[in-house]
């Protein structure tokens, strides 16, 4: 049996003989219904980016009246709107960096040393994990009533760090576990000691995971609802606000942002990936 | 070194006991933390049982405090015009600009929300809130989180207010707080899909089943639930709150109720979603004028909820002074008619009704038209008769009673 | 020296993070637990009196709301395994250079907010709104029908919310699937059916776990699905839960339904990776 038997099937492959038919509609169906899938799923956002370009007649954007770019102008019109975006990403930025900071000690250790206590360790970070987002979100305003110590941005970017630890941690560690040690030992042959070998050798290397997962922390932040709902006090992030604004009707500007935010998303997510695989390429 | 061929006594004794190793101690104060925690946590109540301020408590807080130019304005939906004349007019005037913020949609939820941070001496980001006479101001007097006001700083209020409003029964002396406006709750529908609605009972017919909307609030519900059984909600007892969440509880049962809304119902209204509905009288006013619907609002036979909306500063206002000087403001003749022209609810200034009629001269057609409507409505300036058929939301003597009747009455919206 | 620096490295590194955890997560359990316990008011404080007779109200007042809230999890699971595996078998066997590329468009929600995911669905199943109008102009549905407000739209945006979460992880262990015990199935006679059925079909097992532990727990403690496209009829114990912290502050209630909550799901989601071992779930949930 050479290699090629082994291959997995693929469209390529010309049908084999016994009942060629069935298999390929079969395929074919599976097919169409994957792309049935993913379109029911982007369906709500198309609906959000149209009515972004809406024009509405009265206060509410339900109904399509018009097509219009007016509202890309008018982004920043409503200033408790921007301002909300710009708590948002300020608690954002502070949660990716103190996470990624926790996150990569906590993923390394695990990844790299045994040690007692890394199965309680890791029972916790499970914990966080799956653990319903109500629960810890109203754990966490009981211990600041508890404590009295009121809530706000602080007590928002303590949550989000909270629940982001675990994320970077799982990341990092999967990520130190495949890690080449022949590298560091040769390192240690030319005479690195400890310290150089990590910032020199081991950091450069764990970078991108590390970067990677600070990346979800960011998008597991910047959009998080329940445990800023109940963390937040009258502070208002974008995503509370807007919840409290759907009951008196979203204005255009909020599917302006969401469609700039995703299109941003899809872009960064896009550049990375053409990214990789030019360095993969590279190193091939 | 000796050969030991009797092992050492104190090795065997190692050996064989069980150790109380760091494991278990690590458990062990695990433990007794976590039991310590559990014993030692409580939260601190910053419940005053007087409801009268201490003599120097006007004194004690006004003492040095200083102008800033600005204040934070939280209020309800619909109760004020959207382009601000009053506050653009109060700028022009002093200098002091407004952030007017519509972020309270119901009691309940808005002292949940502020209580954390009030109860932390935190400021909530606000200077002046306009929140309803009931359990809900209650529990913030009581916390001690509203700043008893110097009425030698309002100087239109004391002129200008009508009588009942000086002395309220929630708010004896009136030393927390000055009303905004009252409003009478009670049946708002669509003339287009059911015919003319005139009683409680009809909130309650199976032929509008499934289009039929009802509050959210606590209060509001039990009201309607007792009214519609003849219940005086003043007089009643915890017999009475169990009769009435029956009645409501049936009411849900038997598919009538649509949802439970909280200021949100006029949009459902509006979507037709809900044919007939709780509502406040203002609210309906407003949307007819705004998007050219047709809504009528009744009084309902039976009796329908009278309470007032007050503007009040919390304890931990940053701009105190200039949030007073707003509220005195809005006692100005000219101010106080202008506001009840845009929303309809009951203005606290009499003088306003002139007020109103000189306005309407200055317009011609349908505004003059519509503001003379109002200023002889008794939407606006009911008279006695209408005060009559009004109920105020229920009182409670002690905490448990209070307690009892929420938990008599959350179960319907929650279920 | 050098031994000893390296015997606490593990510790010092895990010092920060792990006093973090403590701090926010597992003391807030206990503070939770406690004020479940607790007695008082809002106004006055409360006290801790080992009232755990909040417990049995809560439970008799809500019961069918945390019923509720598991049978819709239930069922969301069981339609999400069905809506996911042949995208997820798609993707893995048929994939091939574009797998990237479907995973991706896959998680393209999620760049959208949460919330203006679940408003833009209302927005498309409002009585008068783009789907329901044809039909009743058309004659096809009655005026009164409506989609929101019933259990189906709730489990809808529950299932629509939640499917990624159960997509990625059955993905992640088809792919795994090493194609020559497929082979090996092939060449002892098996149909694809039996191939699928008897070789697929269980190595897949521990992705759809992996999946139901990602997705089980979080569609029973959601709230905002059954807020904004429910209505007082399909209540969830996640909004009591947040009602009873965020509107009515009577803390001792809504901690001990929040206790009962978390003690329900976590007993589920423990004996599954008892089942599987914690490191593999990590593992994928990592992904």
């Amino acid at each position: 049996m050479t290699a090629q038997t082994l291959q997995r099937p693929s469209t390529a492959e010309p049908a084999p003989a016994a009942k060629p038919r069935r298999k390929v509609t079969g395929r074919g169906v599976m097919h169409a219904y994957t792309w049935v899938i993913i379109a029911w799923l982007a369906l709500p956002i198309f609906v959000m980016i149209a009515f972004g370009f809406n024009n509405p007649k009265g206060r509410y954007n339900q109904t399509w009246d018009g097509f219009t770019f007016k509202w890309y102008g008018q982004l920043f019109a409503l200033s408790e709107l921007t301002s909300a975006l710009f708590i948002s990403l300020v608690i954002a930025v502070i949660s990716m960096f103190v996470s990624g900071a926790l996150g990569t000690g906590i993923g390394y250790a695990l990844g790299r040393y045994h040690f007692r206590g890394s199965g309680s360790l890791n029972l916790i970070m499970f914990a966080t994990m799956s653990s319903p987002e109500l629960v810890m979100g109203a754990s966490l305003l009981t211990l600041f009533v508890s404590l009295g110590v009121g809530l706000g941005v602080v007590t928002i970017t303590i949550a989000h760090v909270m629940f982001s630890i675990s994320f970077v941690a799982a990341v990092v560690r999967a990520r130190v576990m495949t890690l080449d040690r022949s590298i560091e030992e040769a390192a240690a042959d030319l005479g690195a000691n400890a310290w150089t070998t990590f910032w020199k050798i081991t950091f450069p290397i764990l970078l991108p995971a590390i970067f990677s997962g600070m990346l979800l922390a960011f998008a597991l932040s910047i959009d998080d609802f329940v445990v800023t709902n109940f963390t937040a006090g009258t502070t208002v992030t974008f995503p509370l606000w807007i919840w409290g604004a759907t009951r008196v009707g979203l204005p255009p500007q909020v599917n302006v942002m969401g469609t700039l935010i995703f299109a941003a998303g899809v872009l960064i997510a896009v550049v990375s990936n053409i990214r990789s695989r030019r360095g993969s390429r590279k190193q091939d | 070194m000796s050969v030991p061929n009797f092992p050492d006594p104190s090795l065997v004794r190692g050996l064989t006991q069980r150790r109380f190793g760091r494991r278990d101690l690590l458990r062990l104060s695990g433990l007794s933390a976590a039991g310590l925690t559990l014993a030692a946590c409580g939260v601190k109540g910053k419940g005053k049982p007087s409801a009268s301020a201490a003599p120097d408590a006007v004194a004690k807080f006004w003492a040095g405090k200083t102008k800033n130019g600005h204040v934070d304005f939280a209020n309800w939906p619909l109760y004020m015009d959207p382009k601000q004349p009053e506050l653009k007019r109060f700028t022009a005037e002093t200098g002091i600009t407004v952030k007017y913020q519509e972020v309270i949609q119901e009691m309940a939820p808005w002292f949940a929300k502020v209580q954390p941070q009030l109860s932390a001496g935190q400021s909530i980001g606000y200077d002046l809130m306009v929140i309803t006479n009931g359990i809900q101001f209650a529990q913030f007097r009581d916390s001690g989180f509203l700043a008893p006001l110097d009425a030698s700083k309002m100087p239109n209020y004391v002129k200008n207010a009508a009588a009942k409003y000086k002395n309220e029964l929630y708010d004896p002396h009136n030393v927390y707080s000055v009303p905004w406006t009252s409003g009478i709750t009670g049946i708002a529908y669509d003339p287009a899909k059911v015919p003319a609605i005139s009683k409680l009972a009809d909130l309650w017919d199976t032929k509008y089943k499934g289009k039929v909307g009802m509050m959210s609030d606590t209060q509001e519900l039990a009201n309607f639930g007792m009214m519609a059984l003849g219940i005086d909600p003043a007089k009643s007892t915890s017999d009475d709150w169990t009769k009435a969440a029956d009645y409501l509880k049936k009411q849900k049962s038997d598919g009538i109720v649509r949802n439970y809304y909280d200021q949100s119902y006029i949009d459902a209204l509006g979507k037709g979603e809900v044919w007939i509905t709780q509502a406040w009288s203002g609210d309906v006013f407003q949307k007819n004028a705004s998007d050219g619907t047709n809504f009528k609002f009744v009084v309902p036979d039976e009796g329908g909820t009278l309470w007032t909306d007050n503007m009040t500063i919390p304890i931990t206002a940053k701009n105190p002074l200039d949030a007073i000087e707003l509220m005195d403001f809005f006692y100005r003749t000219d101010n106080a008619a202008s506001l009840a022209e845009y929303i309809g609810y009951v203005c606290p200034v009499p003088d306003a009704q002139a007020q109103m009629r000189t306005d309407a001269d200055k317009k011609t057609g349908a505004d003059k038209a519509a503001i003379l409507a109002l200023a002889d409505s008794p939407q606006v300036f009911p008279a006695q008769s209408v005060y009559d058929k009004l109920h105020y939301y229920a009182s409670f003597q002690t905490a448990a009673l209070q307690q009892q009747f929420q938990k008599t009455f959350e179960p319907i919206v929650l279920s | 020296m050098n031994r000893v620096k390296r015997q606490i490295a593990p510790y010092l590194l895990v010092l920060p993070g792990g006093l973090w955890l403590l701090l926010f997560f597992a003391i807030p359990m206990v503070t939770m637990l406690s004020l479940s316990l607790q007695q008082g008011d809002v106004v006055n404080g409360y006290v801790f009196t080992g009232h755990w007779q909040t417990y049995v109200d809560a439970l008799s007042n809500y019961e069918s709301q945390l019923v509720r809230s598991l049978i819709y999890g239930v069922v969301s699971t069981v339609i999400l395994i069905v809506l996911a595996f042949p995208v997820a078998y798609w993707i893995a066997f048929y994939g091939g250079k574009r797998k990237s590329t479907y995973l991706f468009l896959l998680l393209l929600p999620f760049f959208v907010s949460f919330v203006l995911r679940t408003i833009s669905w209302r927005q498309i199943l409002t009585d008068d709104g783009p789907v329901l109008h044809p039909l009743k102009a058309l004659g096809l549905l009655p005026e009164n029908v409506h989609i929101l407000g019933t259990a189906p739209a709730v489990i809808a945006g529950l299932v629509y919310n939640f499917l990624p979460f159960m997509v990625l992880p059955v993905y992640v262990a088809l792919e795994r699937i090493d194609p020559r015990v497929v082979e090996a199935a092939r060449d002892l006679y098996a149909d694809p059916a039996t191939a699928f059925r008897r070789v697929i079909l269980p190595l897949s097992l521990p992705g759809v776990f992996a999946g139901v532990l990602m997705t089980f727990v979080p569609v029973s403690s959601d709230y905002v699905n059954s807020a904004v496209l429910g209505s007082s009829s399909t209540t969830m114990i996640g909004q009591v839960i947040q009602a009873q912290y965020l509107a009515n502050s009577d803390y001792p209630t809504a901690s001990a339904l929040s206790f009962v909550l978390m003690a329900v799901l976590l007993i589920g989601v423990f004996a599954y990776a008892r089942a599987l071992g914690t490191e593999d779930v990590m593992k994928v949930a990592a992904r």
